[in-house]
């Protein structure tokens, strides 16, 4: 199985004007192959530096990351990425972007052809073939980034902020989109996102981050992402028990961020 | 009609419909039409003015000959050739050497800019070397190519390639530094190695820029070529001008001055084309 085990990491580095941040402190979890987690909090927590550490773009000054019993050191295909918007390939079509990892590792062209036929078949873009991907619309292009991520079989999503740039419909329609892809393919997954009710709807598992010095404040295990793949969302989102979640960790996050206005204004004094 | 409004797309006259609603136009610059029915007007205008002034023999002939003048010479030259070489050998003569000294400034400009963007050791070695030759103008190595190298051709395509190089340089540094960390961070963990992710994601990322900085020093080069010819040179358009000049025959002068006119411009509607085909995303991300 490949479970994906965070153990004891901590980031802390130098700013040129020589003050020290603790950008992680001690953060460990573990995830299971096919969990979903997602994770929140505000800005300055740590959550793309935790992400950049996963994915391999970051090396943590203590602490290892491994994925299938596998310490990790560097990006690589076990781990795709989705990002919020602009890390698609212009130059590329849909199907070329998608076809992107295949290609890098010499998989023969009939082969690519079909797991690009069937990704966007998937992502409900099988008409897009041959169209540039600067023509789409932001929620397409997000589907391509989807598809070109999973083309390469990984055993882990690393998604940051996908849906961040999106409007709120199609957003909601997206959601939707990556439990689908999620049920079906069985991957895991680590969602950052700046939408509690996203973080909540999406995650099997919620980790709320806090700042100075970036921690994991809390986790919650949540029903909401499986009823997802049955239920009908804008009712889950209804749902007393979703409101009452929601409103739980706004409130610690808004206490959070009072907490580092207080301590800014008195850095200022 | 439709034939009508098919003819007026195809010469840039036809007119976005939404524009003639906006009220706010001053500082709208999509609200700017292209004016092509302006510059219609223009060219005519200036045509009938040397036409008609010089009819008028307003200006001494010597200081601006009319358009019947420089038409004969035209004919004349293109028949007879100009001081031992025809018409098409000086225009040849001098978009030879741009050819030549400009492929010449991508081939090393393209590929020093791509490592001064990539590496700190190149960048810091180069910066100063390409800062410093940078603003000076190519001419000012005339009297160096000529004495290491004569009045032959190796003196102009060394001055061209100067006039290019730090142009494409600049340029592909530019495009190096515009990649997207996003679209390099997804390529490696889509399992791309370096070489892939230069291939793959940074050149054709770099591609707009380099294109503009070819505009560019392709401009650069075609002045810089013309200029370089007035001072010393046997054929090419600008020893054309300059030959003439010594006789006082301003027919040819200013029949060279439209044949590089023209020609520049030729050249920069062709490279605009290009670059429409090529990097068809460009200003579209």
């Amino acid at each position: 199985m490949s479970d994906l085990v965070v153990n004891n990491v901590s980031m802390v580095f130098d700013t040129p004007s020589g003050d020290q941040v603790e950008a992680l402190q001690n953060v460990s979890f573990s995830l299971k192959q096919g969990e979903l987690l997602s994770i929140l909090g505000p800005s300055g927590c740590g959550k793309s530096t935790l992400m950049n550490i996963v994915a391999g773009f970051l090396a943590p000054t203590a602490g290892k990351v491994s994925l299938a019993s596998t310490e990790l050191h560097g990006p690589g295909s076990d781990r795709g990425m989705v990002f919020q918007q602009g890390a698609l390939f212009e130059w590329l079509s849909v199907a070329e972007n998608v076809g992107f990892g295949p290609m890098m590792k010499g998989t023969p062209k009939e082969q690519i052809k079909k797991t690009v036929t069937e990704l966007l078949q998937i992502v409900g873009l099988q008409d897009f073939y041959d169209k540039p991907v600067y023509e789409l619309s932001g929620g397409m292009q997000q589907r391509v980034a989807l598809a070109r991520c999973l083309a390469n079989d990984p055993d882990v999503i690393l998604m940051d902020e996908p849906l961040g740039a999106l409007d709120a419909l199609t957003r909601e329609k997206m959601q939707s989109l990556v439990l689908k892809l999620w049920k079906e393919t069985g991957k895991t997954i680590i969602l950052i996102t700046h939408s509690v009710e996203e973080a909540l709807f999406l995650g099997e598992k919620l980790f709320v981050m806090a700042p100075r010095p970036g921690r994991i404040k809390q986790q919650y295990e949540l029903p909401f992402a499986e009823a997802g793949l049955v239920e009908d969302p804008r009712e889950i989102k209804a749902s007393t028990e979703f409101i009452s979640k929601r409103e739980e960790i706004l409130s610690m996050i808004w206490d959070m961020e009072e907490e580092i206005m207080g301590q800014v204004e008195m850095a200022g004094d | 009609m439709v034939l009508i409004q098919q003819v007026k797309q195809v010469i840039g006259l036809s007119e976005d419909g939404l524009t003639k609603r906006k009220t706010v136009t001053f500082g709208d610059t999509s609200a700017v039409a292209n004016g092509r029915t302006w510059s219609i007007l223009s060219v005519i205008t200036m045509a009938v003015v040397w036409y008609v002034g010089s009819a008028l023999e307003f200006i001494n002939p010597i200081f601006w000959p009319s358009p019947q003048a420089v038409w004969e010479q035209f004919i004349n030259i293109s028949g007879e050739g100009y001081r031992n070489f025809s018409l098409l050998e000086h225009i040849w003569a001098s978009l030879y050497r741009i050819l030549i000294g400009f492929a010449l400034g991508c081939l090393v400009g393209v590929p020093l800019g791509f490592a001064m963007g990539l590496s700190e050791v190149i960048k810091g070695w180069f910066d100063p070397v390409v800062e410093f030759f940078r603003p000076i103008p190519p001419l000012a190595f005339i009297p160096l190519v000529i004495i290491w190298s004569g009045i032959g051709e190796r003196s102009k395509i060394m001055l061209l390639f100067f006039a290019a190089l730090w142009v494409m340089v600049i340029a592909a540094r530019a495009g190096v530094g515009s990649v997207k960390l996003s679209k390099i961070h997804a390529a490696y963990s889509l399992g791309a190695s370096k070489k892939q992710v230069l291939l793959h994601v940074i050149l054709p990322n770099s591609l707009p820029e380099i294109f503009t900085g070819m505009r560019v020093a392709m401009g650069i080069c075609w002045g810089t070529v013309v200029a370089a010819e007035l001072v010393a040179a046997e054929s090419g358009v600008g020893f054309m001008i300059m030959a003439a000049s010594k006789f006082l025959a301003t027919d040819v002068v200013v029949l060279g001055v439209i044949i590089v006119g023209l020609i520049g411009y030729s050249i920069d509607i062709l490279m605009r084309k290009l670059e429409a085909k090529l990097i068809p995303w460009k200003g579209k991300t």
